[in-house]
Parts: structure tokens; sequence; C-alpha cells
């Protein structure tokens, strides 16, 4: 999918100059975001999830303060977008590689991105210590139920019943525990400040999701310590969807066991 | 300004590390490096720099990578187990070319094994440790001086390559105490620009640190890149220390703490009239294969201690090829040996 310049503009009337039309900006590319193509799959939700995060940047102006750690998974090579500075972490390190650059560049603007199998499996630990110890950092934790990238194997939030390449007969709660509800579990340790759960399956949520990410950066340029904004996100392509689907199911499915909102504010 | 101080070698070498400029630490409890954790909380209170007691040691050295990656002096510290957990990021760090250094205070193993001091992590240092075709450029103090001087100079070297430097100790030397002397206008770190560090974008291109390569032919091209740089290394940094060299029939090569056990046993066997050298190996990778090579041609044997069950007696033959005997006494599990052990040993050979 090629991005296409969006640059538009729209011809405001102006009753004293008539002969010459006053051109005004009302929506251009945005800046943080490279102008490339994408490997995301057809109604993948992490290019909304890119695009939100590098609007919130421009919009707040840090583009060039801003540091991002990307995770391992589908978003691996997040950096290929983003046109500002950003490292690379091991598979659920991220939010210790966020810890060490906030604690050294306290200026710089420092969030991660992680899928659910990141934050919520192989980096648990991370994610808790780093909330626990009220680390300055912002972390957009993309939820899609399943390891995207390695072909769609059972998450720790995949729900139960839900069919993945490790549980074809559907989530077991007997045997493979019950889906992780991290926002919740984090809401309780005094160093987590903000947490909000949104989506992005439809326009309306989109603008929701775009609040929250804003509301997150903002909690960390006023130095108010750890936030976080779980996402959740489509993955067509292994919940066996076509687009509409996918988005219709957290609709109708996802969001009933992770309710939408606020989980903790300050 | 020169002060002697007595201290222990955990401490004399995390003062190594805030003399070389290091800002950042974090690490997580491991005895026997327990002084070095606790000397760095003090002493980055102190310096205004960074102090984090991590929840792992995956976390630490992580956090490593991030203060690296920042463009900071950053620094772990840990005994065996934990640098087991540790090679994960290390493999990351040396990847991503991050200059850091990461201190071993070797513990008896496999497994949890003891707390005495051992030298059985000699092929985790020096063959790599984690996944992929990586190197960590090794350096083997002897003493608490030299614990600090060689954590001091491991920044400089760890910067200049951007490359990890790892200080591979043991119990035995980093719970030590010994004097230690400190000229401060001795040690001048050389501090260098960092370009490619993440600082945010402003007036420049932005900055990927990362070990992934997933185009064609990249990531080739990019171990390609590593292996040119090791054999940089290689040439430049060498570093060993030779007694008696012209007229040794017997050389014995140790490293560490058990250097100095044969370098007493050599001095006892020579009063003996017994002709017996030593060889040092102060690198352990870039190890000082020439060194020995070329004593091979002259040296009838070669006797080779450690406190493993002959981990560095492997690369002290490859050197050989052959050339010479090259005889083996080790001790493990937190066994060290003795000055008579060893000397009984030589006069064994002769």
């Amino acid at each position: 999918m090629k991005k296409k310049n969006t640059k538009r503009t729209r011809q405001v009337s102006d009753k004293k100059a008539e002969t010459k039309p006053r051109e005004t900006l009302v929506l251009s590319r945005t800046k943080s975001f490279r102008d490339v193509d994408m490997h995301y799959c057809a109604g993948c939700g992490h290019s909304i999830v890119h695009r939100l995060v590098c609007e919130v940047i421009d919009e707040f102006n840090i583009r060039e303060r801003v540091i991002g750690i990307a995770p391992v998974g589908c978003a691996v090579i997040a950096y290929d977008y983003w046109d500002f500075d950003v490292s690379e972490a091991a598979h659920g390190r991220t939010p210790a590689v966020a810890t060490a650059i906030k604690r050294v560049r306290p200026d710089n603007i420092v969030f991660t991105y992680q899928g659910d199998g990141d934050l919520a499996a192989i980096g648990t630990a991370e994610i808790v210590h780093a909330a626990n110890r009220g680390e300055n950092i912002t972390v957009i934790f993309v939820n899609n139920g399943v390891y995207g990238m390695t072909g769609g194997q059972m998450a720790p939030t995949t729900l139960a019943g839900q069919k993945t390449s490790t549980s074809m007969a559907g989530r077991s709660l007997r045997n493979d525990g019950y889906p992780l509800k991290i926002l919740e579990m984090l809401a309780v340790l005094p160093g987590a400040k903000y947490l909000e759960r949104v989506s992005v399956h439809s326009a309306q949520e989109i603008f929701r999701a775009k609040r929250a990410i804003s509301k997150a950066f903002k909690t960390q340029i006023e130095n108010k310590g750890f936030s976080m904004v779980e996402v959740l996100s489509m993955c067509p392509t292994y919940w066996g969807m076509a687009p509409v689907q996918a988005a219709e199911r957290i609709k109708n499915e996802v969001a009933l066991f992770y309710p939408i909102g606020v989980v903790k504010s300050y | 300004m020169s002060r002697k101080i007595l201290m222990c070698g955990n401490e004399a070498c995390g003062e190594g590390a805030i003399l070389a400029g290091c800002k950042f630490y974090a690490g997580y409890p491991i005895t026997p490096q327990n002084e070095l954790i606790a000397y760095m909380a003090k002493r980055m209170s102190e310096i205004d720099g960074v102090f984090v007691q991590a929840e792992s040691e995956l976390a630490a050295i992580n956090m490593v990578f991030g203060a690296a990656a920042a463009g900071q002096r950053a620094m772990t510290s840990s005994s065996s187990p934990g640098v087991s957990l540790k090679q994960e990021g290390i493999s990351y760090i040396a990847g991503a070319e991050l200059p850091c250094v990461i201190v071993n205070m070797q513990r008896g193993g496999p497994g949890l094994g003891n707390i005495a001091p051992a030298q059985g992590d000699y092929f985790q240092s020096v063959k790599g440790g984690g996944h992929g075709d990586y190197k960590v450029i090794v350096f083997a103090p002897s003493s608490a001086q030299e614990l600090l001087d060689y954590t001091f100079l491991a920044f400089d070297v760890a910067d200049k390559y951007r490359n990890p430097v790892l200080i591979l100790g043991d119990g035995m030397l980093g719970q030590m105490m010994e004097p230690v002397t400190i000229i401060k206008e001795n040690y001048k770190p050389h501090i260098t620009e960092k370009p490619w560090a993440l600082t945010g974008c402003k007036g420049r291109k932005p900055n990927i640190v990362r070990s992934f390569f997933l185009a064609e032919g990249a990531l080739e091209e990019h171990n390609k890149k590593l292996q040119e740089k090791y054999r940089t290394i290689a040439d430049s940094e060498v570093r060993a220390q030779i007694f008696n060299p012209k007229d040794s029939e017997i050389v014995l090569v140790a490293y560490g703490s058990v250097a100095r056990t044969a370098k007493a046993a050599m001095e006892r066997a020579r009063a003996k009239g017994i002709k017996a050298g030593l060889i040092r190996p102060v690198s352990l990778w870039p190890f000082p294969s020439k060194i020995i090579k070329d004593a091979s041609s002259r040296v009838k044997k070669f006797l080779v201690i450690e406190m493993s069950s002959g981990q560095m007696v492997e690369d002290v033959m490859l050197a050989v090829n052959g050339k010479s005997e090259v005889d083996f006494y080790g001790r493990m599990g937190g066994g060290i040996p003795g000055e008579e052990e060893v000397l009984a040993r030589i006069e064994a050979l002769v």
C-alpha cells in the first residue's frame, strides 16, 4: 500500500479580496511518518497505531526529542516507518531499554511500542517493574490476541475458546490459563499513573485512541510518571477473517472481555 | 593526587569504572560480586550518575543496552549464573555495536554450583556465550589494582571499537582486600563523540540502533563488517605478561588469580634450578596466540594451570599446534590450585 501524499487544500472565500482566494492548509502528511510502503497485512491495526503515534508526536512538536523503542514482533521494523530516533530491543526487554534511555536522557521523550507476546508474556517482568518504579516513559501496547509475526500462535491475551495454531481446539482455560488483563494488573501499582484501553476497530474508536495516546505522552511531558495505552487491534490474517469481520469481532467479542476506557488516571 | 586505599577487588573494579566516566550502572545481587553493586549504588549517587537495581539480570543487561544506545558509558556486573542470563543481551549489544563493560566475578558451576572462586566460564567468555558470530573483548586482571586499571581501560577500548568488553575475575579477586594506589592524574578517560547515539534527531537524520537486518544479503554484509573489526582488535589489543622468556624449558600458562599462584610456583622452581617461565594472558580474547606460538619453537613443555577442567588449555594447544608438549593441571568447583601442587606438577614434568 503506497501512501499517497495527502496534502489537501481548501479554498476559503474572502469577501475583501475575492480576486485572490486564500489557501488554508487543513491536512498534510504526518511529518514523523515516513512516506514509504508498509509490510503490514490488509486490515492490520499496526499501521493505524503507528500513524496515531506519529500524529501525536507532531502535535506536541517533539519529533526531534522523541526516542522510540521498537519491539520484536510484527512491528519490529517500525523504525522503517517512523522518522525519528529509534532503538531495537530484545523480545520483551523493551521497557528495560526505555528505562535506561530515559534515565540517561531525561529531557528526551521515550516511548515503547510493544505487542502482546512481547509485553504480556516474555516481557511481563520488565513491564511490571518499569511501571512499579514509576519510570517516566510511555508504553503503547498493541493487543491483537495472537503472535502475528511467528504465524498466529496463542498469546497470553488470546480469548477463551479462540483457535490459534497452538490452540487448534480453542484456548482451554484449564490447560492454558486465563487471558491476561495487563492494564488491570498494573493499576494496583502506585508507580503507574495513566492507563487507558482503546481500540482501532472504527473511526470513532480511532479518534478516542488518538486522544488517549496524546494524554499518555502528555503524562510524560509533564513528568507525571508511567503511562500506558493498550490498543485492541485487528489481526485478520491469523483470526482467519476479512478485515471488516475482524473489526466487528473487536466490538462484539474482544472489547467485552477487555473493556474500553480509562483504567487509571491522575 | 595519590591515594593508597585498602579495598576489595569488587570495589576497586567499581572505582575503575567511576574514574573512566561511567555514569550508568544496572545490576542484580549475586555472590561473590555484591560489594560491586553496593559500591556502584553509593558512588553513582555521589557523582550524579544513574544506578538501577534491576528486576533481573536480563533487565540489567538490557538497561545497559539502552544506556549505551543513548551514548552513556555504562556497566553491569554479575557472577557466573547471572552472566549466563545476560548472554542474550550481550549478543544484541555486540550485534548493534554498542560499547559497554560487563564484569563477571566467576564462581563454581555448573548450575547454581557454589560461591567459591572458579574459572569455568572461559569458553562462555571468549567463544561467544550467546547466539551468533560475535566476539567480546576479555580482560583478566589478577589483583585489586589491576581490577581498577583494566576496568578503567575497558571503557576506552569499548568506545574505540563500539564493542562490549568483559572483565573476567573470580570470587577470590572480587572479595580479597588489597592496597590500591590511585594517582588521579593517571586516569584520564578518552571521551569521544558518538554521532550514532540516540539523542533525539535535532539537526540531523534519525539514528537507528539495531542488530536486525532483514534485507537479502544485509546481515551477511553486517557480519563481514563485524569480522573485519574483530581482526583489527586481534591485531591491536593483545595483552600478556611474559616471565623468563629467554631460557625457559618449561613455561606455565595461567590467567587471573591463578597466574599469581603460577608465578610463585615458577619462582620456587627457579630456586631449585628448574628453568621455568610463565606466560600470563591478560587479554583472553584476543588471545596471545602468537606469543605462545613463538615460544613453542624453543620451549619443550607448557603447563597450563586453571580453576577449571581445562578450557584455556585448548587455545594454548591451538597456538602450539603440536610443536611442544602441553600439560594441564586444574581444579574445579571452587578448588584452588596451591603453590605446592603446581610446583609438584612442574617437578614431575622435568
